[in-house]
Formats: C-alpha cells, sequence, structure tokens
C-alpha cells in the first residue's frame, strides 16, 4: 500500500526539519518547500517546452526539435544555456530599473500563486485559509509586471501589447473569479486543501468531482477559457502578437530576462491549472477507487500535464483573436454565463439530491450558452461583398 | 452553435497529430544532412570554370578574355591574363588567365559570366554549403578553388552539358577539317609553286601559323572569338543562337 510512498515528501520534510536546532525550524521548512516547489516546476516548465513544441510539430505534420539528445528530448538544455548565455540588450532609452524589475515581478508572484495549491495528500506548501482569495490577489500582480515591461521599453510595440495585456488580463480576472466562487459556494471555504477534501469519496465508481455537475462542468470550461486569457496564450496571445506587434512587451527583452518571462508565464500557466485541478479536477483524489494505490502527487502532475497537453492543442488548433473579438467574447458570453452558473450553484445547492437539480442544472446550462452563443456569433447576415469603386 | 467550429478544428488537429505517427507521408520534412533530396537541375549559384581533361589548370578553357570580368555587375570577377599561351580545346594557341579570383561574398549569382562566355568556360555550380571560419579570405575563391572539370558539370546540369559538349565537338570537329583541308591547299600551292617559284622556304611553315590568325576560324564562334586581346571582344551574337535547354 502506498501510504509510505505518498507520504514519502512530507515525512522526509519532517525529517529534515527536525534535524535542525528548534530557532532554525520555521525557516528551514519554509526553504525547503520554496525548494522543492520550484524545483518541481521549473523541471515541469523545462519539459513542457519540449513537450509543446514536439506537439505543436505534430499538429502541424513536422518533426519538432529532434537533434539535441535522443529524439530531441535535451532541447529544453540547449535552450536554457543558449538563453544565459546571450548578450542582455537593455535600450538605451529604456527605464533601467524598471526593466530589470518586470521579469523579477513576473516570476515571484506566480510562484506564491503556485504555493497554495495542494500538490498532494498533506503537500501544500502554503497552506492558508483563504488559499483560493491569496491566489486570485497575487495573481493579479503579474498584471503590473507586464505593464512595467511594456512601459519601461519605451517601444510603441511593447506599449501596445502592455496595453492589450491590462485590457485583456483585467476583462477576463471578473470571468475567472466568477466561474471559481461556485465551488467557493459550495464547499463554504476558501481553503484550498477544504475545497480538494471535499471532492474526496466516491459514488459507485465516479469520484466526488465538481467535474461532473452541470454547474461543475460549465464551470470548469468558464474557468479554461479565462485562464488561458489570463495566461496570454493563445487564442488569446494579443498581448504578445509575433505576427502583428512582433512579441508585444517581450520586444525588448533578451537573454535571460527573456527566460524568466518565458519561466514566469508557464508557471504562471501551471498556478491556473493547477487551481482549475483543485477546483474541479478533485485536486490529488485519484479519478476511480482502485487507482488510489497511486500516490497523490503523482495524480496531480498527470492531471496537471493533462490539462497542458489540451492547453497545447488548442494553441495548436484556434487561430488568434481579434482585439474587439476577444472584448466582447469576455464581456457579452463570459461574464453572463459565470453569473447563470452561479444561479445554477446556489440553485443546486438549495434543491437538494434529486433528478430536479440535474434537470434544472443541465437546462440552465445549456440553454443560455446557446442563445448566448447565437448572439455572439449568430446573425451574421452578410451578404455578398459589394465593391464601390472597382466595379 | 458557438464552439462548433473549434470541436471540428480540435478533430482535424488531433488527426494531424495522432496520422503523424501512423502515416509516414505525412511527414514531409527531409532531415537535411543526413537525407538530402536530389538537386534539380535547374538549381544555380555561383559560378565555376570548367576544365578538360585531368589537369583542372593546364585544362580550363578560360582564354582570360575577361568579358565576364566586364559585364559583372557587381564587379566580383578578377582575371590577370597570363604572359605566355597554351593550347585550347580546338588545339590553338590562347592566353590562360594568371589569376581567376570571384569574391562569393559579393557575388550575385546572377549568372551574366555565363551568358557572355564564348568558351563555355565558367558555368554555375549547385554547391549551396559554402560557410566557412573566415569571412574574408575563405570567400575570396581562387582559380584553383573554382576549376572544376567537365564531367562535374555533366553530373550537375546534364543536358545543358551535352548540347555543351556537342557543340564543342562540332567546332573542333569543324576546325580540324579546315585545319586540314587549309593544310592540304597549302601544300598543293607549295606544291604547284615548288618547281616555278623560288620563296620555297616560306611555305612549308606556313601551315602551322596560318590557320591561328589568318584561316577563318569555324563558323559561328568566329565573330565572338578574341584570338589575342578581349578588349577588342565583340558582342557575343553566338550566344543568341544558342540552344536553351530547359531545366528539367
Amino acid at each position: 500500500m502506498g501510504n509510505g510512498i505518498d507520504q514519502i515528501f512530507v515525512d522526509g520534510k519532517i525529517w529534515l526539519v527536525s534535524q535542525t536546532p528548534l530557532v532554525a525550524q520555521p525557516i528551514v521548512s519554509a526553504v525547503i518547500s520554496i525548494a522543492a516547489l520550484i524545483g518541481a516546476f521549473a523541471t515541469l516548465f523545462a519539459l513542457t517546452t519540449i513537450l509543446e513544441r514536439k506537439g505543436l510539430g505534430r499538429i502541424q505534420n513536422r518533426y519538432g526539435p529532434n537533434r539535441v539528445g535522443p529524439f530531441g528530448i535535451l532541447q529544453p538544455l540547449a535552450d536554457g544555456l543558449k538563453a544565459m548565455t546571450k548578450e542582455d540588450v537593455v535600450p538605451r532609452a529604456a527605464d533601467h530599473v524598471v526593466h530589470f524589475l518586470a521579469p523579477l515581478i513576473l516570476v515571484v508572484p506566480v510562484f506564491l500563486a503556485l504555493s497554495v495549491i495542494p500538490i498532494g495528500r498533506n503537500m501544500t506548501a502554503l497552506d492558508l485559509d483563504a488559499g483560493i482569495l491569496f491566489f486570485f490577489a497575487v495573481g493579479a500582480a503579474t498584471e503590473l509586471s507586464v505593464f512595467m515591461a511594456g512601459w519601461s521599453s519605451r517601444n510603441k510595440y511593447s506599449l501596445l501589447g502592455a496595453m492589450r495585456a491590462i485590457a485583456q488580463m483585467i476583462s477576463y480576472e471578473v470571468p475567472l473569479i466568477l466561474s471559481s466562487i461556485p465551488v467557493i459556494l459550495i464547499v463554504g471555504s476558501l481553503s484550498a486543501t477544504a475545497i480538494v477534501d471535499a471532492q474526496g469519496g466516491y459514488t459507485g465508481i465516479l469520484p466526488h468531482w465538481f467535474l461532473l455537475t452541470p454547474w461543475g462542468l460549465a464551470g470548469f470550461i468558464l474557468f479554461m477559457i479565462a485562464a488561458t486569457a489570463e495566461s496570454n496564450r493563445s487564442p488569446f496571445d494579443l498581448p504578445e502578437g509575433e505576427s502583428e506587434i512582433i512579441a508585444g512587451y517581450y520586444i525588448e527583452y533578451s537573454g535571460f530576462k527573456f527566460a524568466l518571462f518565458f519561466l514566469g508565464e508557464y508557471i504562471g500557466m501551471f498556478a491556473v491549472s493547477g487551481l482549475a485541478i483543485t477546483l474541479f479536477l478533485g485536486g490529488w483524489h485519484a479519478p476511480f477507487p482502485f487507482l488510489e494505490f497511486i500516490p497523490s502527487y503523482i495524480w496531480f502532475f498527470a492531471k496537471l500535464l493533462g490539462i497542458i497537453a489540451l492547453l497545447i492543442w488548442v494553441r495548436g488548433t484556434v487561430p488568434r483573436l481579434r482585439m474587439d473579438q476577444l472584448m466582447n467574447f469576455a464581456w457579452k458570453f463570459m461574464l453572463p454565463m459565470t453569473l447563470i452558473n452561479l444561479l445554477v450553484a446556489v440553485l443546486w445547492q438549495m434543491m437538494g439530491p434529486g433528478w430536479g437539480r440535474w434537470l434544472m442544472g443541465l437546462a440552465l446550462v445549456i440553454g443560455p450558452y446557446i442563445i448566448l452563443g447565437k448572439a455572439l456569433v449568430g446573425h451574421r447576415n452578410w451578404g455578398k461583398r459589394t465593391y464601390r469603386f472597382a466595379d | 452553435m458557438l464552439g462548433e467550429g473549434i470541436l471540428k478544428g480540435m478533430g482535424e488537429t488531433a488527426r494531424n497529430f495522432f496520422g503523424s505517427y501512423v502515416k509516414a507521408d505525412r511527414l514531409t520534412t527531409v532531415q537535411f544532412p543526413e537525407e538530402r533530396l536530389p538537386q534539380k537541375e535547374a538549381a544555380r549559384n555561383f559560378p565555376f570554370l570548367v576544365y578538360d581533361g585531368d589537369t583542372p589548370q593546364a585544362g580550363l578553357r578560360c582564354v582570360a578574355c575577361q568579358i565576364c570580368e566586364k559585364e559583372c555587375p557587381p564587379k566580383c570577377i578578377y582575371i590577370v591574363k597570363s604572359k605566355d599561351k597554351k593550347a585550347d580545346y580546338v588545339g590553338k594557341q590562347q592566353l590562360y588567365p594568371a589569376t581567376f579570383d570571384i569574391d562569393t561574398s559579393v557575388c550575385m549569382s546572377c549568372q551574366i559570366c555565363v551568358e557572355v562566355c564564348p568558351f563555355d568556360a565558367i558555368k554555375m555550380d549547385t554547391e549551396f554549403e559554402l560557410s566557412t571560419h573566415d569571412r574574408f579570405a575563405a570567400l575570396l575563391l581562387k582559380k584553383t578553388d573554382l576549376a572544376k572539370s567537365n564531367e562535374y558539370y555533366r553530373k550537375i546540369h546534364p543536358s545543358e552539358a551535352q548540347e555543351t559538349d556537342e557543340r564543342l565537338a562540332a567546332e573542333k570537329a569543324k576546325f580540324e577539317a579546315k585545319a586540314k583541308a587549309d593544310a592540304e591547299a597549302k601544300a598543293k600551292i607549295a606544291a604547284g609553286a615548288k618547281p616555278a617559284t623560288t620563296p620555297a622556304p616560306q611555305a612549308p611553315a606556313a601551315p602551322a601559323v596560318k590557320p591561328v590568325n589568318g584561316a577563318a576560324p569555324p563558323a559561328d564562334k568566329a565573330a565572338a572569338t578574341p584570338s589575342h586581346n578581349g578588349a577588342t571582344a565583340a558582342e557575343p551574337t553566338t550566344r543568341a543562337t544558342k540552344p536553351v535547354t530547359a531545366p528539367v
């Protein structure tokens, strides 16, 4: 039975901390947690870059990187070396201090946000009672970093990218938070650990994940859309927009600062995916009771890799939106849907067990989806295009 | 309905993703340094000098007429004429280039040097892996670097090379026939004149020298063949009649 293996890191940390003098123990405990977090997720970042490049390659019927090491798996190493040995160019007109601070200010909050995510049984680096609130609070700090980068570079494309990023991130922060509120409402706690505990247990073979309820499913999809927009990933990569504004606020960054930005972006993606797992996918719980022998952290990372694969798949499929499409989608579709979803969750809780709440939930989710979707994309009475001067 | 198109697209990309592992013909990538596609016959980049036979410098077709040097738009060719002469492909005594440099960093691969050459001495190469560690000296190709055999030319541009070879062979045959006829005529005249006139000693020497300068060189090459100095080079009108081989 895997209890020993499941708790191996927890026990190891307790043992390590107990070896140190009593006064140093809180610090040592924190340092071990931070080091483990940074180590694990930086490795995952390296793994994700290669998986993403290989996956996108395969989606486009290419091989992807396959030169460094067997099947190109050492490519992240080469990328990292390249980023570290590259010249760090700072524009003469840039605000040097802010330009230097921006990547750091991106990386610190995303790691802080990551720290409240339970990545295994008893494995939460920072187990706060208001963990979810903390997550959104520090997550909002990334916007500051993006704007610092865009403004301090003194480059018009940078600034345009930063403006787009701010507009997008603030617009999508609203549905992101609103789509996670139903979970908090049902569980009655802001603690990430409590939310994961509430999703433990099984009915027959099915887990008690919130994904398997009408409001949970809708909430998960809405949350993932908003999360994609929050982490500036395709199809919401307008702030970067390689083809229009070159690389947005990245444009004046090179070498290791660029790598830090890249790291921050990906860690942010992991953090928000981790929150999605915590809120809707049962955290570190196994999907079936007979799979519980596999350690909890493996389940967490398996789910995380699954979500990353989904994000890569979406990136390889959907083209970039236009700014007006982005805004319309946020305010005319996402916001009403999240509010309706909140209502569904409230009714679900009030109606108690039974088929009635399932019918209510499905009707209230699917109906507005169709109506709002029609309103968003439906009425296109575009006739034949006429040319005033060319004919 | 909203999302339908996205799902359809996701299906398509998923098909691509898994299909690329199953069906080899989906992956069109050529793993370049290990695998190479055969060169297209129409491929061209930098010029090289053709030589006949086995000795690169002795067999060079180039007669240092300097037409290409003058025509070259970016002026990347530098030629120094030799002081002595050597026999060219038909056996005529011609100058040869003592120095023939092409600066590949300046060359724009326009192929004008090839178009104007009346001797089929300079042709376009297909070699494209030209990177060097030295930005200056290594990019200035000397005569020794530029000389490549006619066999090589046949290999990279077969149909064009065949056409050139046939034309040169015909010219050579014509020239030899003419030289022979001239020699016979001279011999006949000499034989006929011998009994009557005295200046016999000059006559036997004539056949050896005359065909070079005096006797009309064969057919269409005549106009453009500057036998000793390219500075007076006529327009290489002969080129217009040369059939352009269609790239395969």
